[in-house]
């Protein structure tokens, strides 16, 4: 789950991160009267949005009076922005955050994430902050540097001491430098996070150290103990059969394509997707109900893949165990009485009691192409796509 | 022998009472499988299916002998299961659960450093299908009957493309030594390099077949081990062509985040290591096959 920024700056200054003085508002109005009550005399206007890259697409503007910054509100308040990470459809802008303007001497990177190879949680910094940590790997891997910590014990002083003067932090800032690192650290681990990112971290010219921008995602599986955290979602963010699906108990992932899939498991999911590619077509989205293949999950399945006007053919892919093909495609047969289905549809049963299953579907009438194997279903779909 | 289960396996469930476990718990004894009991904290004492049912496993173990255990337990409990597990000395423990928290796992993994290796637990998953050696044992959830006894071992992320290839080689009537499903988490209990070390001295094993994915760096750990190590050959398939980067693909690990973890990527590197590719998930019996005729 990702959150915004003006909702990550408040959590890192609750573990001792500096950040500038801000507020949020969702008026123009409020804009004026909140640049006032933060005080001094230049102001930074940041639109939220789920997404990094925001300057470059227009959503941060730099402002010099309380009125300058309600008509840069004005502007941006209700409008799409598009990023190189949302898309082309975008995300809106419903929340605005306004910041005191903060006097740049250096901008510096530093990146928190799971290390899957180590098992370990792993710190990122770099002298390049404000580019993308993708950018900088590329351009400055040299300045970049990494600090495994151990989670048992927990980030250590001498390892975030390290980091700091790596980084190339005057020796009077060091101790801010390793608390607002040990900060990062804390909030990374306590509050069940998959990334934390301040980039940039600057280093103002009254030798302050502030978390300029972040950006901090969360583990979905932890949510049930992170209630003060899972409150943070905001769903206008999100992909709207998105959230259908993750509200029924889908996986579901929006895509460019025109084929709809619906199918158990993961693994078989992305499969098949590569089936169709490789037959030609491309997928529309990647659905997965689950390994049992409920009814119930295929019904709602049903439902999401129509919402999408781009499918032009359905695709259904069910590998049975336990839950039998007959049990499957009584479910599916069900489905189709609730739903009108505008599309050809390709059904691939297989596995536990595929002969019942088959003979099911063949017997209730419904209107379908049956296919056998994996590759059959593939090539179907993108045949019936062609017609 | 057989990697990880056989028909010695004594096994328990914990979870032993719920819907969950009492359903696969009977799945398993039908398969023939030796389960010998369960754990329901607050029901130890009773039956359940004819078997008794403890409060900890380390009365299961005491009064059983079990080795074995698949945990049936929420998420948010899953951890301290595991733990408990290993703690009793269970050698084998399944986690089937789908939603254990990432920082859970390192808690385990990090708790089980205070055993030496000869009495370490090894532990599969979670959100994963379990294992099966086809004929002898089932530790896990998948449909027992589209597995052929034969000599092929399959490690596989997901469980039902698991399912596919098992049918696949079934087809072609080729069989299976052992299926371990390793799970589609982050952070799991045993990695794909893990598992293909136990079959490359397994003697019932002559080749492996291993289904990866998007996300992680296992599958190039395990070719890398492969090429340096093994003499039984390996052929992949790894899933996730489509898949757009940064995105989770339903498995909470399924995500492209740095270099080297996408498919093609992988696909590229695994080949270079010497390991046979299957072009596509349709193929991967075939694959198979054409190695198999080759040795």
């Amino acid at each position: 789950m990702d959150i915004h920024e003006y909702q990550a700056k408040k959590i890192l200054s609750n573990f001792g991160v500096t950040i500038p003085r801000g507020g949020i508002v969702y008026s123009p109005e409020n804009a004026e009267n909140k640049a006032r009550e933060i005080g001094g005399s230049r102001w930074v206007v940041k639109a939220q949005i789920h997404s990094g890259a925001r300057g470059k697409a227009g959503g941060i503007i730099v402002c010099n009076t309380p009125l300058e910054v309600a008509q840069a509100t004005d502007k941006l308040l209700g409008k799409k922005l598009v990023t190189n990470q949302t898309g082309p459809e975008g995300k809106i802008v419903n929340r605005i955050y306004i910041e005191e303007a903060t006097d740049i001497e250096k901008e510096l990177y530093l990146g928190l994430v799971f290390d899957r190879s180590s098992e370990s949680i792993m710190v990122v910094a770099s002298t390049e902050g404000g580019m993308s940590v993708e950018e900088i790997s590329k351009e400055k891997p040299e300045t970049i540097i990494r600090s495994k910590i151990e989670v048992a014990v927990g980030m250590q002083n001498f390892q975030a001491r390290e980091l700091a003067f790596g980084l190339g932090i005057e020796p009077e800032l060091i101790r801010r430098a390793s608390d607002t690192i040990i900060g990062c650290y804390k909030a990374f681990s306590e509050l069940d996070a998959t990334m934390v990112e301040v980039n940039p971290l600057v280093i103002s010219k009254q030798k302050q150290i502030l978390a300029l921008d972040c950006k901090m995602s969360f583990d979905n599986n932890a949510m049930f103990r992170r209630s003060q955290v899972s409150e943070l979602r905001d769903k206008t963010q999100e992909d709207s059969k998105e959230i259908f699906a993750s509200d029924r108990g889908l996986n579901y992932v929006s895509l460019d394509g025109n084929i709809g899939n619906i199918i158990n498991g993961a693994g078989l999911a992305m499969a098949s997707m590569d089936m169709i590619k490789l037959a030609g077509g491309a997928p529309a989205n990647f659905l997965d109900v689950g390994g049992g293949a409920t009814p119930e999950k295929i019904v709602k399945a049903f439902k999401l893949v129509t919402m999408d006007e781009k499918v032009k053919v359905i695709l259904v892919n069910i590998f049975a165990g336990i839950n039998r093909c007959d049990w499957v495609a009584e479910g599916i047969v069900d489905a189709l009485k609730k739903i009108e289905i505008k599309v050809p549809l390709v059904i691939r049963l297989a596995g536990t009691n595929v002969e019942k299953g088959n003979q099911i579907l063949k017997e209730s009438k419904i209107n379908y192409i049956e296919a056998n194997t994996l590759e059959d279903a593939a090539n179907k779909a993108v045949a019936a796509l062609n017609k | 022998m057989t990697v990880l289960v056989d028909k010695n396996s004594k096994i328990i469930i914990q979870g032993f009472t719920g819907k969950m476990g009492s359903f696969h718990a009977d799945e398993m004894i039908k398969y023939g499988s030796n389960v010998v009991g369960g754990v329901t904290p607050g029901k130890g004492g009773s039956k359940h299916l004819n078997l008794p049912v403890f409060n900890t496993v380390k009365d299961a173990v005491n009064e059983t002998g079990a080795d074995s255990s698949i945990l049936f337990v929420p998420p948010a409990f899953a951890a301290d299961s595991a733990m408990e597990a290993a703690d009793a000395g269970i050698k084998i423990c399944v986690a089937i659960v789908d939603g254990i928290p990432s920082h859970d796992m390192i808690r385990i993994k990090r708790y089980m450093r205070r055993y030496t290796k000869s009495s370490k637990m090894t532990l599969v998953g979670p959100n994963c299908a379990g294992i099966i050696s086809p004929g002898k044992s089932m530790l896990g959830i998948m449909p027992g009957h589209i597995y052929k006894e034969g000599r092929i071992g399959i490690i596989s992320r997901s469980g039902t493309l698991g399912y596919e290839a098992a049918q696949q080689l079934k087809n072609l009537n080729i069989g299976v030594s052992t299926s371990v499903g390793i799970g589609g988490d982050p952070i799991n209990g045993s990695s794909f390099r893990d598992i293909i070390e136990k079959f490359e001295t397994d003697d019932e094993t002559d080749a492996i077949l291993m289904i990866g994915e998007i996300g992680g760096p296992q599958e190039v750990a395990a070719g890398e081990f492969a090429k340096e190590n093994m003499k039984k050959p390996v052929i992949a398939y790894i899933a996730g062509l489509t898949a757009p980067k940064g995105r989770v693909m339903g498995h909470a690990g399924a995500i492209v985040s740095a270099y080297g973890e996408s498919a093609i990527e992988k696909v590229e590197i695994l080949k270079e290591c010497g390991i046979t590719i299957s072009k596509n998930p349709s193929v991967m019996g075939d694959t198979v096959k054409s190695v198999l005729e080759k040795m």
